[in-house]
């Protein structure tokens, strides 16, 4: 493994050095029939799952073929997705907002051979590489952050609990159902990379155990005035304590800091500032699930998620209770809810009572907001409810 | 053969959803294919490594990613992310592992031959795998070592002509829906308010300056593609003033059951013959519509531009044509205070080159922030601290009743003194001479 230089020559950082460049302008990259009916488009319909047609004003047409796909991607399974779009776009290709890929075709006549070359591929244990659907009144790719596989911070992995869900709910991908579109996102710390704090259904990766300290290394890589002022809620001070050192032996004092645990709401943040704080913990860590958020202005304002299952343990390679939460929680919205009523408006018509007692989830004191000034006003502060 | 066992990913692989693990199975084996036609400037095995690290995480539970690194490249604060891991030993290839964000283009539509420039570039000196893409809208590159960082900036400026995002407390990489690319609905050119935006602020998205990280969002309509309201600092959301154009002869359509209701979104399922007054007018928030004489009616004043009745009638409800945006500003996951969704602050401008009064909004707020924001502090938390009177004092933009969802509960005023009359200087001789002690 020889090292190849680029032509950057580290001796002189500066030398013929490009910076500030930003991305490349995105009309380098549209298909042809998208640039010249750019700001013209009449109409769209969804001609099946997954198949969008687009009118424009001059009376071009274009066809979408939407596919899922996992964001953690290779770029051999990327490569491929470039060959499908040569073979059949002109080379041009789009990704969505929640990762699934877009093939776009300037007529219909070419759209049945894009669908079937896109469904045909599959990886070696079965599963396709590019399964179309994702439109419409159902469930589209759930977009999620890095987990296990690339971050310091999470409570559970994302990749792995997405896999899951979307194996279990695969048909509502390929189908349009709903009552509405179910958006469903995952985040696998608090600090919610994927903001998955508005969506009808959030899987969210949650501590359990407070911090535990490192007191050899707190004064060391860590500033502690830092680390105290991190915490919202107060519970970490700044403290003294005798340890042994681990090289030599002696008994030595070090600043370190000490941990109100009842305190603690486990958000990590401590962690974020100070690396001899460390949370995860194989027994501690696991699943929230939060519903009824959305971002759409549609009908009703933007709302927040909210938590109705407090926890569910990492049951790596699986999670078996995770899959079962989401079935239900799915079968129960698609049996009951109203045309166009999403997922926190159906919840709020019902009342949250009769909400717990249709998706069979259990209610517990944990769902209870005692979390600060605002959760007063999510007490009932009323006569109107329901037995 | 594969370098380490892994029973327990191995199980993802089943199942119809694309698997992660065979994808990245497929990659180690690539590298492994190709050693002797590519010399790799990183491990070969570094994918290896990573089913092995990963394996580990799913028999303990627990993360083997330690907290992150300063590593970059001259000149930037941001754009690459330090990841090392706890187990070097055991697993070479990943014992450096860092991120590099690459900033896509605005709304993510590419070219083929591009992607394989990156492709070719990161098999080269990375791990060959990518996030297409990242929550915030960059091109995820997963897997470098430090030595690679320069060399790749240097071929991506030089050879592609495309730079790194942003990370840290600085401007995070701008993202739009695709708007007027290919949608109806888009009341103002998202993409190139994208790029624009981008391009004007470079230096503030690649050298942190700010308290705390802080996110441009452009979504060109109601409808929220890119959730800027629920994740930006400054949400750009199109709207539009005037009336919403109705086609009478599509709406006859609808009702007539020749068009499919909602662009047949709900094609799935048999929700019986469309019922125009069900499903649109009686589900109309502000109660604007009618039916007159089999004619559609909408009390354009009153509407509030939710979207419903358009997209449930797309080839009979356009939008209107005296477009441009609202900006909201302060959202934010809940970390730490809580999650907080943006506040309308300018209810309507107009976007045309070359956004200056934009460009003063944002100015006028990130003046204030950087000022007066604590350390880690968002924008959302900043205005909660101060109040939303502030905001517009530091904007100029006077109150009205657009920004609120209704009046405060409580008297609890902050007066100024230049607004009461006779100032709060008083003379207690002279309040004595009328209440004797």
């Amino acid at each position: 493994m020889a090292f190849i230089s680029s032509g950057y020559n580290p001796d002189k950082p500066m030398e013929n050095r490009i910076s500030d460049i930003g991305p490349r302008h995105f009309s380098e990259f549209l298909p042809p029939v998208i640039k010249n009916n750019k700001g013209k488009w009449l109409w769209h319909e969804i001609l099946e799952p997954g198949v969008l047609m687009h009118k424009a004003e001059s009376g071009d047409e274009v066809y979408t073929v939407r596919v899922g796909s996992a964001r953690l991607m290779g770029v051999e399974t990327l490569r491929e997705a470039l060959d499908v779009a040569d073979k059949h776009c002109d080379g041009y290709l789009r990704f969505t907002t929640r990762n699934n890929i877009e093939f776009m075709v300037d007529s219909k006549d070419k759209v049945q051979s894009l669908k079937d070359d896109l469904q045909s591929r599959k990886f070696p244990g079965g599963s396709y590489k590019f399964p179309v659907g994702g439109t419409g009144a159902g469930i589209t790719n759930i977009v999620h952050t890095q987990g296990w596989v690339h971050c310091h911070t999470p409570a559970t992995d994302a990749s792995g609990t997405v896999k899951v869900v979307l194996d279990e709910l695969f048909e509502e991908f390929q189908n349009m159902r709903m009552p509405a579109p179910l958006r469903i996102s995952m985040a696998c710390c608090l600090n919610m990379c994927g903001a998955v704090h508005c969506s009808d259904i959030a899987i969210l990766g949650y501590h359990r155990k407070p911090p535990v300290i490192d007191h050899e290394e707190v004064d060391n890589l860590c500033e502690i005035p830092l680390a105290v002022a991190s915490c919202p809620t107060a519970a970490i001070r700044p403290s003294k304590t005798t340890i042994k050192d681990s090289r030599t032996g002696e008994e030595k004092s070090v600043k370190t800091v000490a941990i109100k645990n009842e305190r603690c709401m486990f958000c990590g943040n401590c962690y974020t500032m100070c690396p001899a704080l460390p949370l995860t913990d194989a027994e501690g860590d696991g699943l929230v699930i939060m519903a009824g958020g959305k971002v759409s202005n549609r009908i009703s304002n933007p709302e927040f998620s909210k938590v109705i299952v407090a926890f569910i343990p990492n049951e790596t390679p699986r999670w078996p209770q995770l899959a079962k939460v989401m079935r239900q929680l799915v079968d129960a919205y698609v049996n009951n809810a109203r045309k166009y009523e999403r997922f926190g408006q159906w919840a709020e018509r019902i009342g949250w009572e009769r909400f717990f007692e249709i998706t069979g989830l259990e209610f517990t004191h944990h769902l209870i907001d005692d979390f600060r000034d605002p959760a007063y006003y999510t007490w009932r502060q009323t006569t109107n409810f329901k037995f | 053969m594969p370098k380490h066992e892994t029973p327990l990913l191995d199980q993802l692989e089943s199942g119809p959803w694309p698997s992660f693990v065979d994808d990245l199975k497929r990659q180690a084996e690539s590298r492994h294919q190709k050693q002797n036609e590519i010399e790799y400037q990183i491990p070969v095995d570094v994918v290896d490594d990573l089913l092995g690290l990963l394996e580990l995480s799913y028999k303990e539970g627990e993360v083997h990613w330690k907290h992150g690194g300063i590593v970059g490249v001259f000149g930037y604060g941001g754009g690459v992310i330090g990841r090392y891991c706890d187990q070097p030993k055991e697993f070479p290839g990943v014992a450096h592992f860092h991120t590099i964000r690459v900033n896509q283009p605005a709304a993510k539509y590419y070219k083929t031959d591009f992607l394989r420039q990156l492709c070719d570039l990161w098999d080269f000196r990375g791990s060959g795998l990518t996030n297409m893409h990242g929550s915030t809208g960059d091109i995820v590159l997963l897997g470098t070592r430090t030595e690679q960082l320069e060399e790749i900036f240097y071929e991506l400026t030089h050879n592609m002509n495309n730079d790194l995002g942003g990370s840290g407390s600085n401007l995070r990489t701008p993202e739009a829906c695709l708007g007027e690319s290919r949608c109806q609905y888009a009341c103002y050119d998202s993409q190139e308010l994208c790029y624009q935006l981008t391009m004007e602020y470079q230096d503030e998205l690649h050298r942190p300056a700010f308290p705390y990280k802080f996110k441009f969002k452009f979504d060109a309509c109601p409808n929220g593609c890119v959730a800027a309201i629920a994740r930006a600092d400054l949400s750009f959301i199109g709207t539009w003033r005037d009336d919403i154009r109705i086609d009478q002869e599509a709406v006859a359509a609808y009702v007539g059951g020749e068009l499919k209701p909602n662009a047949g979104a709900h094609a799935g399922k048999d929700w019986g013959p469309f019922d125009i007054n069900k499903e649109v007018i009686d589900l109309c928030p502000t109660e604007c519509m009618s039916m007159e004489n089999g004619k559609l009616v909408i009390n354009n004043r009153e509407c509030t531009r939710c979207m419903h009745c358009i997209n449930t009638m797309p080839r009979a409800l356009r939008i209107g044509n005296d477009r441009g945006l609202s900006i909201l500003c302060g959202a934010k996951a809940p970390i730490l205070d809580g999650a907080q969704m943006s506040s309308l602050l300018v209810p309507f401008v107009k976007v045309e080159e070359p956004y200056d009064e934009i460009k003063e909004v944002i100015e006028n707020i990130w003046d204030w922030w950087m000022e007066e924001g604590k350390n880690r502090e968002r924008l959302g938390e900043t205005m909660k601290r101060q109040g939303f009177q502030k905001l517009l004092e530091v904007t100029g933009i006077k109150a009205m009743p657009q920004h609120v969802q209704e009046p405060r509960h409580n008297p609890y005023i902050f007066w100024k003194e230049e607004e009461v009359p006779g100032g709060f200087d008083r003379d207690i001789k002279d309040y004595r001479l009328r209440h004797p002690k």
